[in-house]
């Protein structure tokens, strides 16, 4: 592995890793099964040194902010080297979100130079939000057909310039990146991150969990995520390993990847990991009486033997058959996005598969706390990483209060928004909202959440007031979206829901074409940002003296209700 | 060549016999999380069957954000 400490910027080291590992392996990219595309480093620099020079002559320098909007492919890793070789800032964009949310963002972030498929830029040029951009002075599309309308975009594949790039230095503290952590509804979350931020990450990480020349990541999560930039792309680079893409992310084509390309590591969210719990039980339970046996004897040992660390070898020779699923060469995987339930981690545990729990957010630059597996804690989220500082804010009797991070991988702040940056980062200490305690291993459990907002079991996180936007005009007093264990806080974080409280005008009934209507703009959202009851709430809501609504004094109130009774179900 | 009603009875008779939910419950304008009670990983799933029942390849991206059987069936018609 590189020593990052030699580095100023992802561009410096991602250039020395080019140069170090060159013969190595450094990208596969699988479609439906089939190999699309096999890289070394060497063929990675050779494709992205004409691309950072055609960014150059385009015009992009120090600074110049560049979006991608891509899934998970070879070109998007690509054309981040060639931004950051170019000197300029990373805006990657989840390309799941809605035309009219990527406009929005990309209106928010500055960028002058959007990187997108030719796919999504059909659908991103339709929009009636397209309009209303004008910092956008650059479109370069993937893969559009031969005879493809380019809608104003030009070729990635042509915006190639002759001779070499100038590589322009950054240094520690500039920008490397604008990584919306939320905020599409209401106010953009425009998590802004240093180059510092990233080095330091990745030093701290791989310092527990190193990779090499020849270990293989499945990068499943999207790139734009700030685990999958860090796990799936910087981290593997600066220690010369492969990174495996899939082109179609259906469960058939994930879970044969596995052996496929003998995976090293993965990091999944929960929803998957749980997938993956439910096909591999479903085939024990498929088993003879006599093998099923045989299986839990085995499986008996393992647990025994693999109480104090993992034993890898070990367990890959007892329970050989879900080894080899698994390609016989997984040495971890990594859970993170979301809260994890300790009995799915037991499950992969107790079959020899070591699972990594993680904390983090991107406003900490990704990782926090990890589990070292010395030994194995399925109730945890592991210790604080190397150089990161974590404590307990404000605890109460039981010790649980507001976990609080602190080091050289928190964000600079949130991008155009000196307030809730304030609120965020207070005397240097990052306020996560989540709450936790340190157990006396110094191992640190979470329960519950200080903030007004989910995390889905996908990973996504929805801060109840970017929903807000799907209710305008109800006619009905006032409304409000509120994370119901804001509400009525729970010591856990699993099966979060939003709800939407109304105040009806006086004299006005609940109706069933109000509740008609209210379902039918809930179905517009997303899956996942929907809520899923409604408070009906007789008072005035807390206002300030701007008429906003007093969220926090709201929320009290309405705790006083009983949850159970108030809730109306959609 | 299929009629995009032929492919949105064919989209809903598949969905139906897959989740087991009796034939005539579902929709074409149902929101399909909703009305199933699935996740985007069994949504996944459907897709892949509904790729091997048309002959078709849907692009990840082409799904996103799809979330009834009406819009569904003209992604797939698209591609017919």
């Amino acid at each position: 592995m590189l020593d990052l400490r030699k580095y100023s910027s992802i561009g410096e080291s991602l250039r020395a890793a080019l140069d170090t590992f060159s013969n190595e392996m450094c990208l596969i990219e699988s479609d439906r099964g089939e190999e699309k595309l096999l890289l070394t480093y060497k063929g990675f620099k050779e494709r992205a040194l004409p691309l950072a020079k055609g960014l150059q002559e385009l015009g992009v320098s120090a600074g110049d902010r560049v979006s991608i909007i891509m899934t998970n492919q070879s070109k998007w890793l690509i054309s981040a080297y060639a931004l950051f070789y170019c000197g300029g800032t990373m805006v990657p964009l989840d390309f799941k979100l809605k035309p009219e949310e990527h406009w929005q963002l990309l209106k928010h972030s500055s960028a002058s130079v959007l990187i997108t498929e030719y796919g999504i830029w059909r659908q991103l040029s339709a929009s009636p939000a397209r309009a209303e951009v004008h910092n956008v002075k650059q479109v370069l599309v993937t893969e559009a057909p031969a005879d493809a309308d380019l809608l104003g975009a030009q070729r990635w594949e042509k915006t190639q310039g002759t001779g070499q790039p100038v590589f322009v230095e950054r240094k520690r503290q500039d920008l490397a990146s604008i990584v919306y952590s939320s905020g599409t509804g209401g106010s953009p979350k425009g998590c802004m991150l240093t180059h510092e931020n990233y080095l330091e990450q990745c030093t701290a990480l791989t310092a527990w969990y190193p990779f090499w020349p020849g270990a293989r990541y499945l990068s499943i999560l999207p790139t734009n995520h700030s685990i999958d930039f860090m796990v799936g792309f910087f981290g593997p680079f600066v220690c010369g390993a492969a990174v495996v893409h899939l082109r179609t992310l259906r469960p058939e084509f994930v879970r044969e990847a596995f052996a496929k390309y003998q995976i090293t590591y993965v990091t999944l969210v929960p929803l998957v990991l749980k997938n993956l719990q439910k096909g591999l039980q479903a085939r024990f339970d498929e088993l003879p009486a006599s093998k099923r046996r045989a299986f839990e004897a085995m499986r008996k040992i393992n647990v025994t033997l693999t109480k104090d660390r993992p034993r890898l070898a070990l367990s890959r020779r007892l329970l050989k058959q879900v080894h080899e699923r698994f390609g016989g060469k997984l040495e971890a995987i990594i859970v993170g996005g979301a809260f994890s339930e300790p009995q799915t981690l037991q499950f992969f545990y107790d079959l020899g598969i070591p699972v990594v729990n993680a904390y983090g957010l991107t406003e900490g630059g990704t990782g926090v706390t990890v589990n070292d597996l010395k030994p194995f804690r399925a109730d945890t989220v592991g210790k604080p990483l190397p150089g990161i500082e974590v404590r307990i804010s404000s605890p109460d009797a039981d010790g649980i209060g507001e976990v609080a991070v602190r080091g050289k991988t928190v964000m600079a702040g949130y991008l155009n928004d000196p307030e809730m940056t304030a609120e965020t980062i207070v005397d240097g200490w990052l306020m996560t909202g989540d709450m936790g305690r340190f157990d006396p291993k110094g191992h640190l459990q979470l329960f519950g959440r200080k903030k007004n907002m989910i995390v889905t079991e996908e990973g996504k996180n929805v801060y109840a007031e970017d929903v807000e936007s799907a209710f305008e005009n109800l006619r009905v007093k006032e409304f409000c979206v509120f994370a119901a264990n804001y509400i009525w806080p729970q010591r856990t974080m699993v099966a979060e829901q939003l709800v939407l409280v109304i105040h009806l005008e006086p004299g006005q009934a609940f109706t069933e074409e109000l509740k008609n209507e209210i379902t039918a703009r809930n179905n517009r959202l997303t899956n996942y940002k929907r809520v899923h009851g409604i408070v009906l709430y007789q008072e005035d809501f807390p206002l300030t003296a701007s008429l906003k609504v007093i969220r926090k004094v709201l929320a009290q109130r309405l705790g006083n209700l009983e949850r159970g009774k108030a809730v109306l179900p959609i | 060549m299929r009629t995009l009603e032929q492919t949105t009875q064919e989209v809903l008779a598949l969905a139906s016999k897959h989740f087991k939910v009796a034939e005539g419950s579902l929709h074409a304008q149902d929101d399909f999380y909703k009305k199933l009670g699935i996740d985007s990983l069994q949504a996944l799933d459907m897709l892949s069957r509904l790729e091997n029942h048309f002959q078709i390849e849907l692009p990840d991206y082409e799904v996103q954000g799809v979330s009834d059987f009406k819009t569904l069936a003209e992604r797939i018609q698209a591609r017919l």
